[in-house]
C-alpha cells in the first residue's frame, strides 16, 4: 500500500506541506527576531524546535525501518562542499534572517523583506546552476564519504546517540532557562 | 540603550495565542516525518524545488536553451511534482495559521534588525536579497538546507546532516557576533 504515488501523492504533497508551514508558524520561527535573536544566543526556540524534530522524529523513523514499513534516505556526505556549503549557508542565514523554508513560509505571514529573500534565493540557485558544472568537479569530489551514518562511523548503536542528544538537549535548555530565571 | 518594542501587535496575549511552544512544534514535525518516510518515501526538503523553480523562471532571461543544457537543470527540471507541491502546501499551512491567529502582518523591518540598523526599509531589503542568495547557494553545495539535511538527514543521524548543523550553527554565530557587535 505505502509508499503512494501518482496523484495521491501529489495531493499529499500539499496536505503535508501545510502541516510543515502551519507548525513553523506556531512554532515561532517564521520571525525574522526568533531566528536572529537564536544566533544572539537570546532565544533558544530554533535549537527546541529542530532538537526536539530530530530526536521525536529519529526514534519514530527508526522503528518504522525496523519494522520494515519504511527505509533511509541518507544523502552522500560529500565533506568538502557539505562544510563550505554550510559556512556558505550561515552566513545567509543571519544576513536574510530565516533559513528558505521559514523564509518562504514567512511571505504568507505578510513579511515582506523574506519575499524579498525569496528573489534572492532564485538568484542564488541560478547562480549555483551556473557553477554546478566546476563545483561538482572541484569541490564535491573531494572528501566523499558516501551515505554514511554517526554509526557508521563511530560504531555507536542509534538508539544510544539520540539518547545521548536527548540528554544534551534537556541540560542546555534546562542551564538556559535557569540562566534567564 | 533602551530596549525599544516595535512588534507590538506579536506581543503579549496574542503571542501566547499562537504559539504552541517549540517542543510541541519540534514533536509535530517529528511526527510529520514518520508519516512522509513510510506514506510517500519523500523526506522534507525545501531547496531542491526552489532551485527547479529558479530554472523556470530564470529560462525567459537566459534563454530555455541555455536552462535545458544546463549541467545542473539539465537533471533538475522545473515540473509540478511531490516537492513543489509540498512548498505550495508549506505557503498555505503558514498562510492558515497566521489568519486563523489573526497574526498576518505586513513587515518591513523588523524590530531586531530596527534596534541594530534602522529603518531604512531599502537597506534591510539588500541584505535580505543577499543573504536569499548566499543561503540557497550554501544549501545546494551542502546537499540541503535546514529542513532537507539538518532536520530530515539528522533524524537519520547522517554524517552530511550534522555536518551541516555544525557548521552552519558556528558559522551564524560568528556572523551575528560580527554583525551585532557594539
Amino acid at each position: 500500500m505505502f509508499p503512494v504515488s501518482g496523484n495521491t501523492a501529489l495531493v499529499l504533497a500539499v496536505v503535508f506541506g501545510a502541516a510543515f508551514g502551519w507548525l513553523l508558524h506556531r512554532g515561532k520561527v517564521t520571525d525574522y527576531n526568533t531566528i536572529v535573536n537564536q544566533f544572539r544566543l537570546r532565544d533558544f526556540t530554533v535549537l527546541k524546535v529542530m532538537l526536539t524534530a530530530i530526536i521525536v522524529g529519529g526514534v519514530g523513523v527508526l522503528v518504522l525501518v525496523n519494522l520494515g514499513a519504511a527505509k533511509f534516505h541518507v544523502r552522500d556526505a560529500n565533506m568538502l562542499g557539505t562544510i563550505i556549503g554550510a559556512a556558505i549557508f550561515g552566513v545567509g542565514m543571519v544576513l536574510y534572517g530565516y533559513c528558505p523554508g521559514t523564509g518562504f513560509a514567512a511571505i504568507a505571514t505578510g513579511s515582506v523583506h523574506a519575499l524579498v529573500g525569496a528573489f534572492g534565493m532564485l538568484a542564488g540557485a541560478a547562480a549555483y546552476a551556473f557553477s554546478f558544472a566546476w563545483v561538482r568537479d572541484n569541490i564535491l569530489s573531494v572528501w566523499k564519504l558516501g551515505k554514511v551514518t554517526l554509526t557508521d562511523v563511530s560504531g555507536v548503536p542509534p538508539l544510544a546517540i539520540f539518547a545521548i542528544l536527548a540528554l544534551v538537549a534537556a541540560g542546555l535548555f534546562y542551564t538556559v532557562e535557569k540562566m534567564r530565571a | 540603550m533602551s530596549v525599544q518594542t516595535f512588534d507590538a501587535p506579536r506581543s503579549g496575549a496574542q503571542t501566547a495565542s499562537i504559539n504552541w511552544g517549540p517542543y510541541l512544534v519540534g514533536a509535530g514535525i517529528g511526527v510529520l516525518s514518520w508519516i512522509v518516510f513510510v506514506v510517500v518515501a519523500n523526506p522534507i526538503g525545501i531547496t531542491t524545488s526552489m532551485a527547479q523553480i529558479a530554472g523556470g523562471v530564470i529560462a525567459p532571461v537566459v534563454g530555455a536553451d541555455t536552462v535545458a543544457q544546463n549541467a545542473y537543470w539539465k537533471t533538475n527540471l522545473m515540473k509540478l511534482d511531490y516537492g513543489t507541491l509540498f512548498l505550495v502546501g508549506t505557503f498555505l499551512g503558514a498562510l492558515a495559521s497566521a489568519l486563523v491567529s489573526r497574526s498576518f502582518r505586513i513587515e518591513t523591518v523588523p524590530s531586531v534588525w530596527r534596534e541594530r540598523f534602522g529603518d531604512s526599509v531599502t537597506k534591510r531589503m539588500i541584505y535580505a536579497f543577499i543573504g536569499g542568495a548566499l543561503a540557497m547557494y550554501g544549501a545546494r553545495m551542502a546537499g540541503g538546507c535546514t529542513s532537507g539535511n539538518g532536520i530530515s538527514q539528522g533524524l537519520q543521524l547522517a554524517v552530511v546532516g550534522w555536518t551541516f548543523l555544525a557548521v552552519m550553527f558556528a558559522s551564524g554565530l560568528v556572523t551575528t557576533f560580527i554583525l551585532f557587535r557594539k
